[in-house]
């Protein structure tokens, strides 16, 4: 954790924290809730093509606007 | 900044608004502006005692709002530099003496009859009437903040409240930056402070003892001829207020090659 090359620093931990809790303050949406959304938009898309992963769904800001992203490599048959 | 009347304001209490209001209040006044700074904190009033102007207060904000005096009576005079006034707040008061139309009123008052250059209005802490009021008569806004948690987090919301009221010209003051903590890691950088807020710096104020000094003298820092990191860096912000370019210290970026070196040879 202390190596040569740097250690894991608390304050990049803050900032990822921040910014994730802030995307939620902005939307007006409890974080539990948007990790719910989340977890329910995979649900969803696993059942049209199980045995997928790598699948993430984010929301993030995008200059002054929240944009809902889903990263979703859909199988090639 | 184009704004003449300026709310001072950060979400979280105890970040620095009110010495923020003094200092940078008190610097602008020594530039030559005509400056008086507003207490808007009714029933918590601190600006007084901040600036060692305690004992001569009068008449104070709510005076004015209902009448008891004229604007001029409540307007007190700081002895220490030409063209600083404070307008205390009430103390035995509460928030709800407070009206927006009342302030803004003042606040017009303050500019077209009184002549003033500029108006610093100290918000109270929080997101309720205080704030409301302090920010209804305002059209830019310094927001002060902590690189920590909480004070980041209520910054944006202020941010977000501030700009639903139409206000534009919002800028960013890091304050009780701790440089040696930046550079072990274990503080927010400037840099990330401002990429999450996505607002613009206008200042960065070192964390300083001298300010608890100053404070318990009830002078502010930024009169003193003496060199402080505090009192450098609001007198800078007072200039960037005015429009100049001033380039901020070196506290801004903790990326160089000296820094970069010193983490790979473990030493930072």
């Amino acid at each position: 954790m202390f190596g040569l090359f740097g250690r894991n620093k608390s304050k990049d931990q803050l900032k990822k924290r921040l910014q994730m809790v802030l995307v939620a303050d902005r939307a007006g949406l409890a974080p539990g809730k948007l990790n719910e959304l989340k977890n329910e938009i995979l649900q969803v898309i696993a059942k049209y093509f199980p045995g997928d992963e790598n699948m993430d769904v984010s929301l993030e800001q995008e200059g002054d606007r929240m944009v809902l992203t889903a990263n979703l490599p859909a199988k090639q048959v | 900044m184009n704004a003449k009347a300026i709310v001072v304001t950060s979400g979280k209490g105890g970040v620095g608004k009110t010495t923020t209001t003094a200092n940078v209040g008190a610097a602008l006044a020594q530039l030559g502006e005509k400056v008086v700074v507003i207490d808007t904190d009714v029933g918590l009033r601190n600006l007084d005692v901040v600036m060692g102007l305690e004992g001569r207060v009068v008449y104070d904000l709510i005076d004015v709002f209902e009448g008891r005096c004229k604007l001029k009576q409540a307007l007190i005079r700081d002895k220490r530099v030409e063209n600083l006034h404070l307008l205390a707040a009430s103390q035995t008061r509460d928030k709800s003496a407070l009206s927006e139309e009342r302030m803004r009123e003042t606040v017009t008052k303050l500019v077209d009859e009184e002549g003033f250059d500029r108006i610093l209005i100290d918000s109270p802490a929080g997101i309720e009437s205080g704030f409301q009021t302090a920010a209804s008569a305002a059209e830019g806004a310094l927001v002060v903040v902590n690189p920590e948690v909480s004070s980041v987090r209520d910054a944006d919301r202020i941010i977000g409240l501030l700009e639903a009221r139409g206000i534009t010209e919002i800028k960013c003051i890091i304050n009780r930056l701790r440089p040696d903590m930046v550079r072990r890691g274990d503080m927010l950088e400037v840099d990330d402070v401002l990429e999450i807020l996505g607002i613009k710096l206008i200042g960065i104020v070192p964390e300083d003892e001298k300010i608890i000094v100053s404070t318990n003298v009830g002078s502010p820092i930024s009169l003193d001829k003496e060199k402080s990191g505090a009192g450098d860096a609001f007198r800078s912000i007072a200039k960037r207020v005015q429009g100049q370019e001033i380039p901020h210290s070196a506290l801004e970026s903790k990326r160089g090659l000296m820094t970069y070196l010193r983490r790979i040879l473990g030493i930072g």
